[in-house]
């Protein structure tokens, strides 16, 4: 392994099982070259959760479609970009895999699941939720049909669906919004993923059920060891949920740390302003501090560092113009943002 | 909070939608009672929120006040500058006439724009189809409100198209609010956006309603934004209240275990303060079928079998403080701690 800035402890790199190394990935479309996603690193501890953050534009699903090589046709991944997924021992570079050979399929949906915030697209509405379900097993797992039936059958009742034989009978449709999501968490965990990535997966239910997503989700960590990329939008839903959280902007890593760091010892400006932004409700009519200005188009982002437009510590000459590099503030906490350099801390 | 006027005095509103059977007879074989019963006041100038899950009849709400959809049962009156109106009452012309006082902002701010139409022709709209103003003031009109919601009135002939989703939020404000509307229904009119614009626009509707004494229906799923804008709350479920409170009261003091099953199961933004969920068991019932008794004894913890046999009666537990539940009294409830 080449020395790389996100390099962390030895130890520490043993217990991850998914590194991504300066990932980008590229869109072509009628307007231009659109960088959906550049030189993002981050790795993926064993058993835990990592949150990825980002608003709208930030490039975190891109980065989720970019690991399961299902980004849309126009896309395509840097050549020096490497996602690396350790699977019994080996280490799987999953950017030189062809996204439709074998291997490449045996990790989409065996090694690695994915679970979508509409579980409507997630399932077929011609077929039963059992002979879906079923059919992913048979695919990743060298079990017979009524072994298959009965994982099933096993994966429906963890996730807490009553009467999950009746329900394997059911077509889609016929379960209510949570249930449809627990039914996909179910088929996502049925072949033992290693990582689970769960984009959004609770945007579109009510607080009361993803109350219990979240939950759930907990409580299967806690049972199968597997990890989790939990994409969101939401700093509550990642503070209670992530162990680490990748905080993205237009497409690039502005902070990374321990959950902990992130939400009470944040450093990058766009982190700290995020977390003015939103209500809290223990101070209820207190004015929202807002960031200033708007997402910038991903087709005319701004030179230097991504966030400088509406950055309130700007610092001209700076900002605009170069893109600050990472920096260690602790083993586990890393900023990209020039007021953290060390050649110039007495300008922070 | 000061005893102020009231504005909108809504009486045992019902909203039915009927269930009707397929053919060319469509028979009556039930029906979705989206409101059941609701009653309860809005004064000038505050902000009512309101809350509850999906399907609980929320929207239904904001539009049967708007008149935009037509009520089952029930009376509504508007006090227009001490002029008491029955809006459960009037119709075509005089309706039409009325509409001016009475907006809506919508969710999605993509959605709700005309892509065809130039955002000074989206914003006059209002007034050119209900005919308030003679044409040669629409102009001026349509700039004094787009300067007011903060738009830049050299880009009144883009169209929509060219505006960030926080600009565009702006252009609908500014079309609600281009004919004086007395009264604004905000039905999760910041959901869609992202956090750093939905701030600006929370902050954007306060100030309005500060310089232009509006006074706003406040829908939304999320607590903590509701909890934000809001003067005071209505929890809502399957078609009925089951609390209302100012808004310190009742996230604080909840009265109604539904109220702080919900409060509970509002994420943190603290690593450390672990959520608790109170666990609903099931799911929101049809509103076609409400359980018998209390609506929500089938996932109550507390239920008891006095709960599915009797309705509970809507009360004044303490002062402006309503709720509907056996044992309110008894209960103790938990609700959010508030550091100060």
């Amino acid at each position: 392994m080449t020395p790389n800035r996100n390099i962390m402890t030895e130890q520490y790199n043993k217990q991850h099982v998914l590194a991504v190394k300066k990932l980008g990935v590229a869109f072509k479309t009628d307007e231009g070259i659109v960088r959906g996603v550049n030189d993002v690193s981050f790795k993926v501890p064993k058993g835990k959760t990592l949150g990825i953050v980002g608003e709208s534009g930030s490039g975190k699903t891109v980065a989720s479609q970019a690991i399961m090589q299902l980004l849309p046709k126009n896309g395509s991944i840097d050549e020096a970009s490497e996602i690396t997924l350790e699977r019994n021992g080996l280490s799987i570079n999953i950017t030189s895999l062809k996204a439709d050979s074998k291997e490449m399929r045996s990790i989409r949906g065996g090694s690695i699941s994915m679970i979508f915030q509409e579980p409507m697209a997630s399932f077929s509405p011609v077929y039963t939720i059992g002979n879906q379900m079923e059919e992913v097993i048979l695919f990743h797992r060298d079990v017979s049909k009524e072994k298959a039936r009965e994982i099933a059958l096993d994966m429906l009742d963890r996730v807490g669906i009553a009467n999950p034989s009746v329900r394997l009978e059911q077509y889609p449709f016929e379960l209510s919004g949570g249930m449809r999501q627990r039914a996909m968490i179910a088929m996502a965990l049925a072949t033992e993923p290693l990582l689970l990535i769960a984009d959004e997966p609770t945007t579109a239910l009510d607080v009361t059920i993803q109350a219990q997503i979240l939950e759930l989700m907990r409580q299967l960590q806690d049972d199968l060891h597997m990890s989790i990329i939990f994409i969101t939008h939401d700093l509550g839903v990642i503070a209670q949920i992530a162990h680490e959280v990748v905080v993205m902007y237009l497409g690039q890593v502005m902070e990374w740390g321990t959950t902990r760091e992130i939400i009470k010892e944040s450093a990058h400006p766009y982190t700290k302003s995020l977390l003015s932004a939103i209500p809290k409700l223990d101070l209820l009519h207190d004015r929202l501090i807002p960031i200033s200005g708007d997402i910038p188009s991903p087709l005319a982002r701004p030179p230097g560092c991504p966030f400088h437009t509406r950055c309130p510590e700007f610092i001209p000459e700076k900002c605009e113009i170069a893109d600050p590099e990472e920096t260690k503030l602790s083993e586990t906490h890393y900023v990209s943002c020039f007021l953290y350099e060390e050649e110039d801390q007495n300008d922070g | 909070m000061t005893v102020k006027d009231q504005l909108l005095n809504i009486e045992d509103l019902k909203v039915y939608f009927p269930i009707t059977t397929r053919g060319v007879f469509r028979q009556e074989t039930g029906y979705v009672r989206a409101v059941d019963g609701v009653s309860f006041t809005i004064n000038e100038g505050e902000t009512l929120g309101l809350v509850g899950e999906s399907g609980s009849g929320k929207t239904t709400i904001g539009r049967a006040i708007l008149r935009a959809l037509d009520i089952t049962d029930g009376k509504m009156t508007f006090n227009l500058d001490g002029e008491i109106i029955d809006l459960s009452g009037i119709k075509g012309k005089e309706l039409r006439n009325f509409r001016q006082h009475m907006q809506l902002i919508f969710q999605d701010p993509y959605s709700s724009l005309n892509p065809r139409m130039t955002v000074r022709d989206i914003i006059a709209e209002p007034l050119v189809a209900n005919k308030l103003v003679p044409s040669k003031d629409v102009d001026r009109m349509v700039q004094e409100t787009a300067k007011l919601c903060k738009l830049n009135i050299e880009h009144l002939r883009r169209f929509p198209h060219a505006f960030s989703g926080g600009q565009r939020q702006r252009i609908c404000i500014a079309r609600a609010l281009v004919s004086h509307p007395k009264f604004v229904v905000c039905d999760e009119s910041v959901s869609a956006l992202d956090v750093s614009i939905q701030a600006e626009i929370l902050n954007l509707l306060m100030d309005l309603q500060e310089e232009l004494g509006l006074t706003y229906l406040f829908i939304a799923h999320d607590l903590s934004v509701v909890a934000h804008i809001s003067d005071r709350v209505a929890v809502m479920y399957v078609g009925q209240f089951l609390e209302f409170a100012s808004i310190e009261e009742l996230f604080t003091k909840p009265k109604h275990p539904y109220t702080e099953a919900l409060l509970s199961a509002i994420p943190e933004v603290d690593p450390d303060v672990e959520m608790k969920p109170v666990s609903l068991q099931g799911e929101i019932p049809n509103p076609a079928n409400p359980p018998s008794g209390c609506r929500f004894h089938t996932r109550c913890l507390y239920a008891e079998d006095k709960c599915r046999l009797e309705v509970p009666v809507w009360r004044e537990i303490e002062p402006e403080h309503f709720v509907a539940c056996h044992f309110a009294d008894e209960l103790v409830l938990r609700g959010v701690e508030q550091s100060q």
